[in-house]
């Protein structure tokens, strides 16, 4: 505990810029092996105290003949004289947070950095008690997501503010990104920030999943039973895997438009023409458009009508062998009873998450068609739903924030424009539908969309063109990729955006041992007793 | 105050002196205080500290040069047996480099106002004098930027290895000093380096 209060001072800012972050000499008695790129560290201002991270490590000496001529090392004696002023460490600090010395900008708390510290200011490590003023302690809106280099301090993530725009989880495979996804999709199902509608392509999200290591770990319906709905596509596989389902989806032939096939244009390698000549068929057959070009015979009444349409028999073919793909899927039927739309917005307004299995569905133009479909009438329903709440003054609908996984796919440069999901992105904030993207090439999603993301919650990556566009616009981005090259390549994360006061980089919270599980269930049990408690409150008074 | 002085070892009188330097005749023949020793002498108003930085043994009159006298003695002890006049034609002197005066019971490190008196006594300082006057190395500057016979490397070497000496932990002491050197030499990295050797004992 002592170690915690004590402070630890690392040495004197002698140079730097707003722009380019500080240079601070480390003092002879604080060791460069010791440092790390990411850790937080304090500026003792004249007038206010900065708060920033360490992006940068390097060596310096006072004399250019050391380094020519070493001196003998081998001899401690001169080895500990020279080390601190002969030879010297520099550490590069970003400056982000501020804290003004007087009364209101105590209370203010900190503030965006707009100049830097005085020369020769002392710099200090971080304590516990400085980052919890930086990031704020767990409460009913901050969720703990999990701790920074080498510090016990919790990391939380303001979660209502988090859900009011898009956000996305980057990474390579095998970093991790399911088990952040899950946890904080745990988060806002607990600090009840917004209903989840989760794509999930591999069936990881809605009763059980697997670690690297082999064992199982549970999700979310194993935890919140009464708060997740699993819907599945695939019962079969469900069935086997002895998960409890709550729907099966069945998607009719009718459901399906034409803008979803433009969609699907690249999977399916439909011609231009092709996609023109779906739209020209479902001007003519309205909504059974599918059915009636899949039961066409190779008659004269076909190429009559063919001609009559001015579709050409190669492009007809083309889209013949693309539609036969589609009908291929055994989730898609002739005629569905219900529809599945409906069921989805009936738990999302209870309140409830839906996750939408895909089981053995797992070929991108399954996820494709299914998440696009669904999402474009949900979308329109929630249009409607706020537009209308807006016009009459009720209840706006629960903010929905709908995962998508391998979102290059629908948000490409090439389909963004086109995809319900470019849209969300772009401007769906208004009426309470954001997105949450799971990628791990996120070069493939178009950059206008990615400068719309909230909050990027970002684990390795080392392709170059990745961490240029995860970082696009971001304040310190030469510094922050060397942060971002050097994470380790499990449970490390940096997160940068609208839900965190300044970039940080979190050794992510435990998930999948019986104990962690119980934190997040006590936390969880708080809340319910909150919301009991409110309930009774509003009933009697 | 003269009773603590007395207790303290006395090792010779002012015979010349100025505002940067004193030397002094010792009592005893070769008995002047080792190199880089910390020394002072008291006036009226102040006691001066000093670094010994030089020490001569030489016939007390100028023009007369000592002659070789053991050819026919055993050993070289035995000269001084059979000539005893030997030790009143001889005197041994050493020169001082004046580096800070106490006045008032507070320390300065830099030049007292006024040189030290002709005549005065020159004592070797007390161990408690040593650290507390080896607590700031301001007198090392001084040292350093002095023009004498023998290189300052030698003179700043043997004054701390003499200083550090006093100290429980004659290491740490030479490694803050090295690391003062260090900064105060800057750019010569060459002359750090012979002073670091010759701090090795």
């Amino acid at each position: 505990m002592n170690q915690e209060n004590e402070k630890q001072t690392l040495g004197i800012v002698v140079s730097g810029s707003l722009n380019k972050g500080i240079d601070i000499r480390l003092d002879s008695s604080a060791c460069v092996e010791d440092m790390a790129v990411g850790r937080y560290v304090t500026v003792e201002g004249n007038k206010r105290r900065f708060f920033g991270m360490i992006t940068d490590i390097s060596l310096g000496v006072i004399d250019q003949r050391l380094t020519l001529m070493p001196p003998d090392i081998s001899d401690p004696f001169m080895a500990e004289v020279i080390t601190g002023t002969g030879t010297y460490g520099t550490l590069h600090v970003l400056p982000t947070l501020t804290i003004g010395g007087d009364v209101t900008s105590l209370i203010d708390g900190p503030q965006p950095v707009k100049t830097v510290p005085s020369h020769f200011s002392l710099v200090n490590l971080a304590t516990q008690e400085d980052v919890e003023l930086v990031f704020g302690k767990e409460d009913e809106k901050r969720f703990y997501i999990g701790t920074p280099l080498d510090m016990e301090t919790r990391i939380c993530l303001n979660l209502p503010e988090l859900v009011k725009r898009s956000n996305g989880i980057f990474g390579k495979s095998g970093t991790g990104k399911t088990f952040l996804t899950r946890m904080l999709l745990i988060g806002m199902l607990q600090k009840s920030a917004a209903v989840n509608l989760v794509f999930d392509m591999h069936s990881e999200y809605g009763w059980e999943g697997g670690s690297e290591g082999g064992h199982k770990v549970k999700a979310l319906k194993q935890l919140f039973p009464s708060k997740v709905a699993v819907f599945t596509l695939d019962e079969e596989s469900s069935r086997r895997r002895k998960v409890s389902t709550d729907c099966i989806v069945k998607i009719g032939y009718d459901e399906i438009s034409p803008e979803d096939m433009a969609l699907l244009h690249q999977t399916l390698n439909l011609t231009e023409p092709a996609i023109e000549a779906v739209y020209q068929l479902f001007r003519r057959f309205g909504k059974k458009w599918l059915q009636s070009i899949l039961e066409m015979k190779d008659s004269d009444e076909t190429s009559d009508l063919l001609k009559e349409l001015n579709i050409h028999e190669s492009t007809y073919q083309n889209l013949r062998r693309g539609l036969a793909t589609i009908s291929r899927l055994p989730f898609l039927v002739p005629n569905s009873p219900d529809s599945p739309v409906q069921r989805i917005l009936g738990y999302l307004d209870q309140g409830i998450n839906v996750v939408l299995e895909f089981g053995r569905y797992t070929d991108i133009t399954a996820y494709i068609l299914v998440a696009n479909l669904l999402t474009r009438r949900i979308h329109n329903q929630y249009r409607e739903r706020m537009e209308k709440a807006i016009g009459e003054n009720i209840a706006p609908p629960h903010p929905l924030v709908i995962t998508i996984e391998e979102a290059h796919r629908f948000l490409n440069p090439g389909v963004a424009s086109q995809t319900i999901f470019g849209t969300i992105a772009r401007e769906m904030r208004k009426y309470n539908v954001t997105l949450l993207v799971i990628d791990q090439r996120p070069s493939g999603i178009d950059s206008e969309v990615m400068s719309q993301m909230g909050t990027k919650i970002i684990c390795l990556l080392d392709n170059e063109r990745d961490i240029d566009s995860v970082l696009a616009g971001a304040s310190g981005r030469n510094e922050l990729k060397s942060v971002l090259s050097r994470l380790e390549s499990k449970q490390q994360s940096l997160i940068l955006g609208h839900a965190v006061p300044m970039p940080v980089v979190v050794r992510t919270r435990e998930y999948g041992s019986a104990e962690s599980y119980k934190g997040f269930a006590s936390a969880g049990e708080a809340d319910i007793k909150k919301q009991a408690e409110k309930d009774i409150e509003e009933l009697w008074y | 105050m003269n009773i603590r002085m007395d207790n303290a070892q006395r090792l010779g009188e002012v015979i010349e002196a100025s505002t940067t330097d004193f030397t002094a005749q010792c009592f005893e023949l070769f008995q002047s205080p080792p190199l880089g020793s910390l020394v002072k002498t008291i006036d009226e108003s102040a006691e001066l500290f000093g670094i010994v930085c030089h020490a001569t043994t030489a016939s007390l009159e100028t023009g007369r040069r000592p002659i070789a006298r053991g050819k026919d003695e055993t050993n070289d002890e035995a000269i001084y047996q059979s000539n005893p006049q030997l030790l009143q034609l001889l005197r041994s002197e050493f020169s001082v480099l004046v580096v800070g005066h106490k006045k008032n019971e507070k320390l300065y490190y830099y030049l007292p106002p006024k040189p030290a008196r002709i005549h005065s006594f020159v004592y070797l300082s007390s161990t408690d004098e040593m650290k507390e006057f080896s607590q700031s190395f301001d007198f090392l500057n001084v040292l350093l930027n002095s023009h004498l016979l023998i290189p300052t490397e030698e003179l700043v070497a043997a004054a701390l290895r003499q200083i550090s000496q006093v100290f429980e932990d004659p290491y740490s002491f030479l490694v803050t000093a090295g690391k003062e050197l260090a900064i105060l030499l800057g750019g010569d990295f060459n002359q750090i380096k012979t002073i670091m050797g010759k701090l090795k004992q």
